[in-house]
């Protein structure tokens, strides 16, 4: 039996995504914020919600059937959050009945009755909820689900269990065989069951002249009584691995099913936070083409939102089409923000989950990698700019036609010339491979060389200056500017100074 | 190990080794005789006569088939050398003897009798009758039966945790003991010949085995670069003039990480000429400069054994002894200690060479100033001169290079034609450091026709 949430016909993944590259997506985007709140302290959450967004769903199909089964948890948030917390109990009721005893043969059967009148409770509570508020889930995944629960889960399984255990249990007598090995102890070891014929019973248990090669253990050997039970464990083993491996079916899926929950749980979690800070949330629309360049209204970054809890400014970006779409503008304008709101959403769209807009259309993307400037590595055993290489090296190794980079301030560590030669390779190279590029840079030459060359297929979105120079930390269409803004800081932070000019009134 | 005449003689076995035939014969062989002294060391120490006994037949059977298959195949097989030749016709009268007959059929006869024997234990409170088996049904499979339904695809194998130590408890032995008695015969047969112990063994045969396995060793370590097409060969041995002159060689080492990680490796030319004595490696980091060093030190050291060497053709002097002088990287905050230890060892390298030594020095006193390090080089590249060695000192300090006419100054550059080489080119140049971040580009494999290749294919 199958629990079935996440795919419609196969188990999810069972590795979450690592790697350095990975790792750099989950720093970039400042992913563990958006976790912490997914997962409201349930680390079974965060793992799970963590392995989906990172294993991009490469099939719209896919994101719809979860995005059905999200919209299930949000109707009914209650009746899955005690789904998720009666599959855990059991499971933590499980997991301590083995506690720190060894798994030997005998300790597995033993305890495997006991362990399955648990599991057993809670599947009998699983099976009343499928039978009353299950009724009312209208996803293929939850229907699905509650369906199995009904026609699969019979007592019979368990009153079986029950017959061998107690048989095994009361068993005193023991007839074990095994053959001699090559390296001089038994191998083979079978618990057998005496022969009714042609021996008669009072042959094989009573001492007879038959029986005369008998090894006795003394009462006060202790240590020979231990070995004889563990001989007895030997001829055990295969009617323990029977019975032990029933239980693990049982857990098995019951583990399966508590991960997939875990995501629609997390789900949750995260919807009662965002709907707190006053922002939109919106089940995006995912196109099976055309690549991850996406259509928003009302974009925010999830995590910003998380961390302020209010309403934020929200943006608008219309890339749809666009394989560029570069970034500029004043310093702490918004445009890390929206790039990690960008990364963060194609996330979100592709596991299935909601995203932080009013609306939302995009692509699905083969791969999502981030490369951003890092400043503080003082590891660091390459230069600056080489290590900046570097990683470009490896994202290019691994990004394939269809995948979505996010830059931010890349390829700075260098001047302005040398920067702007490489990136324009990099990203011209990238977006002909069939590369979406979102780029926040400072680097004039290549922001507005590559508007000169190939304006078609890109955005130019530049930070948005009311005429008294505040910022709305909103980002428009308008073409990139040869200075940066960091006169604005300086002149906030340090105070004017003479040899700051004022800066150009900007048009559009 | 630097006598010509015996590295002759271990080149052409090797040569022998590297026919698949003749290759395939002795693996067989190396592999029996290790499975047979896994068994025999266990034997040792066992303490239960019989399982003791048990176990030495066991390494005995594997050696007895080793012994016969090698003499068989060898004499199947073309050969070269000397030395396998010898072996074979020794093997094939040793393998016919009587007496090695005579062993060769107990310990068989032996095996199939004693692991034929099947019991049963009827085990009630304390008491353990031990009977031969009858027959008697498998309640397991009975158990097993019942749960079957409930079997999911992929699901794992379960193991228990069954306390299997190797040797026999007094329970066990007690058990053992009854086997014995239901059965005599073939417990007997096996102390008697048990009682022969190491005699069983010709030392001929096990000091061949040793030796075997240092050269198979090393080709299985090489083979997997041969078929990707590097060059592996016998050095000619050059007794002096000191002449090396390598054709595109390579770290074998960073060749084989390469290769694991399909990064592809760039072979290197070393070539020494007449009065020549010094490589000085200098260039930009990342270039290749401890993979030249190091590549140099195992041409020195591999072909001492009569091994192949890496490289397509090659010209080696004999060395008598490999120094080197790599970072060791424990203390890296106490520069002092580190120059310190460097210098202790770099001392204890110099007063153990002679003029046919080859030394190796990697990036040695970098942890101090620039003037400190040309100090310090000069001084120890003018002891290696006037001792005729041959070294290798990679450095940054370019003006290490200049120093004697002695010295051949290589340099490791940036390729910019294929991002996949990991390793660069060394070669004769005069040294001037110098790096530009559209070759740097390049070297990272992002130039636009690389990115969009890598993201198209």
């Amino acid at each position: 039996m199958r629990a079935y949430l996440l795919f419609p016909d196969r188990d999810p993944p069972v590795e979450t995504p690592s790697g350095p590259r990975i790792e750099e997506l989950r720093r970039d985007l400042d992913l563990p914020p958006v976790l912490d709140a997914f997962a409201a302290g349930d680390e079974a959450i965060r793992t799970s919600v963590e392995r989906l967004l990172l294993t991009l769903l490469d099939d719209a199909r896919l994101v719809r059937y979860r995005q059905e089964a999200v919209a299930d948890c949000l109707a009914e948030p209650d009746t899955v959050r005690e789904l998720y917390r009666i599959v855990g109990d059991a499971l933590e009721a499980e997991r301590r009945a083995w506690g720190w005893l060894e798994r030997s043969a005998s300790t597995v059967l033993y305890r495997s009755l006991r362990v399955m009148a648990g599991l057993l409770d809670a599947l009998r509570t699983m099976r009343r909820i499928a039978d009353g508020p299950g009724r009312r889930f209208r996803s293929r995944a939850f229907t699905g689900l509650f369906e199995r629960l009904r026609t699969e889960l019979d007592d019979r399984f368990f009153d079986e269990a029950a017959g061998h255990l107690k048989r095994l249990h009361d068993e005193d007598r023991r007839l074990l065989s095994a053959r001699l090995g090559a390296e001089g102890r038994g191998v083979d070891w079978t618990l057998r069951t005496p022969r009714a014929h042609p021996v008669p019973l009072w042959r094989r248990w009573v001492p007879a002249r038959r029986d005369r090669h008998t090894v006795i253990i003394a009462d006060q050997d202790e240590t020979g009584h231990r070995i004889l039970g563990e001989i007895v464990d030997r001829g055990m083993g295969t009617a323990a691995v029977a019975l032990g491996r029933s239980t693990d079916h049982l857990v098995q899926f019951l583990r399966a099913l508590k991960g997939e929950l875990a995501f629609y749980v997390g789900t949750l979690n995260l919807h009662d936070r965002l709907i707190a800070s006053g922002n939109p949330v919106a089940f995006p629309e995912v196109a099976s083409t055309g690549g991850p360049s996406c259509v928003a209204q009302g974009l925010y970054d999830v995590g910003l939102a998380l961390r302020l809890a209010r309403p934020l400014v929200l943006n608008d970006l219309d890339a749809g089409g666009k394989r560029f779409v570069a970034l500029t503008g004043a310093n702490q304008g918004g445009k890390s923000t929206l790039l990690r709101a960008v990364g963060l959403a194609q996330l979100l769209a592709q596991s299935g989950c909601f995203v932080g807009a009013r609306s939302y259309t995009t692509g699905l993307a083969s791969g999502v990698f981030a490369h951003f400037r890092r400043e503080e590595d003082a590891a660091m055993k390459l230069g600056k700019l080489e290590e900046e290489l570097s990683r470009f090296s490896a994202i290019v190794q691994a990004v394939r036609a269809g995948g979505l980079v996010l830059c931010n301030e890349s390829l700075n560590s260098t001047n302005e010339r040398d920067g702007s030669e490489i990136a324009t390779q990099i990203v011209g190279g990238l977006v002909d491979g069939g590369v979406v590029v979102v780029y926040v840079t400072f680097l004039f030459e290549f922001a507005d060389g590559w508007r000169r060359d190939r304006p078609e297929g890109s955005l130019f979105l530049r930070v948005e200056r009311l005429a008294d120079g505040t910022r709305t930390f909103r980002l428009a269409p308008g073409p990139p500017l040869p200075t940066s803004f960091g006169e604005d800081l300086g002149r906030r932070i340090l105070g004017p100074s003479p040899a700051l000019e004022p800066p150009a009134p900007i048009a559009g | 190990m630097s006598d010509v005449g015996t590295l002759g003689y271990r080149q052409e076995v090797c040569r022998d080794l590297e026919t698949p035939p003749v290759r395939a014969v002795v693996d067989a062989f190396a592999t029996s005789m290790n499975t047979m002294h896994t068994k025999l060391a266990r034997a040792e120490r066992l303490s239960f006569p019989y399982q003791k006994a048990m176990w030495y037949r066991a390494g005995v059977e594997l050696y007895c088939g080793a012994v016969e298959k090698l003499a068989r195949d060898l004499g199947d097989v073309p050969i070269a050398s000397t030395g396998l030749r010898e072996l074979g016709a020794y093997l094939r009268e040793y393998a016919g003897s009587a007496e090695f007959r005579a062993l060769s059929d107990e310990v068989r006869s032996l095996g199939r009798e004693l692991e034929g024997i099947s019991y049963t234990l009827a085990i009630h409170a304390s008491r353990i009758a031990v009977h031969l088996y009858e027959g008697e049904v498998d309640y397991s499979t009975e158990v097993a039966a019942t749960f079957e339904r409930f079997r999911q695809a992929g699901s794992k194998t379960y193991d228990f945790r069954i306390h299997e130590l190797a040797e026999l408890n007094h329970v066990e032995e007690a058990i053992f003991e009854q086997l014995v008695q239901l059965r005599p015969e073939p417990f007997a047969r096996l102390r008697v010949l048990a009682s022969r112990g190491a005699a069983a063994f010709e030392p001929a045969v096990l000091q061949f085995e040793r030796e075997v396995q240092f050269y198979l060793a090393y080709l299985d370590l090489v083979a997997p670069l041969r078929a990707g097409g590097l060059g592996f060969c016998y050095p000619s041995l050059d007794q002096p003039p000191r002449q090396i002159d390598v054709l595109d060689s390579f770290d074998v080492v960073l060749a084989l990480e390469l290769q694991r990680t399909k990064g592809s490796v760039v072979t290197n030319d070393l070539r020494l000429s007449d009065g020549e004595r010094i490589f000085v490696v200098t260039g930009p980091n990342q270039g290749g400069k401890t993979t030249y060093a190091r590549t140099l030190g195992q041409l020195g050291y591999v072909a001492r054994l009569g091994l192949p060497v890496p490289g397509r053709r090659a010209r080696l002097p004999v060395c008598d002894r490999v120094f080197t002088l790599f970072e060791r990287g424990e203390h890296p905050e106490d520069l002092r200690g580190k120059l310190e230890e460097e210098l202790t060892r770099a001392r204890a390298m110099l007063d153990g060479a002679s003029g046919r030594s080859l030394l190796v020095f990697n990036e040695s006193f970098s942890s101090t100033s620039l003037r400190d390090a040309t100090a310090l080089g000069r001084r120890v590249l003018d002891e290696i001169l006037a001792r005729g060695a041959i070294a290798v000192y990679v450095t940054f300090v370019d003006e290490l290079s200049r120093r004697d006419p002695a010295i051949v100054s290589v340099v490791s550059t940036v390729l910019p034609e294929d991002p996949t080489r990991r390793t660069f080119r060394v070669v004769r140049a005069r040294a001037d450091g110098r790096a530009f971040a559209t070759a740097l580009a390049q070297k990272y494999g992002l130039t636009y026709e690389q990115v969009r290749r890598s993201c198209a294919p």
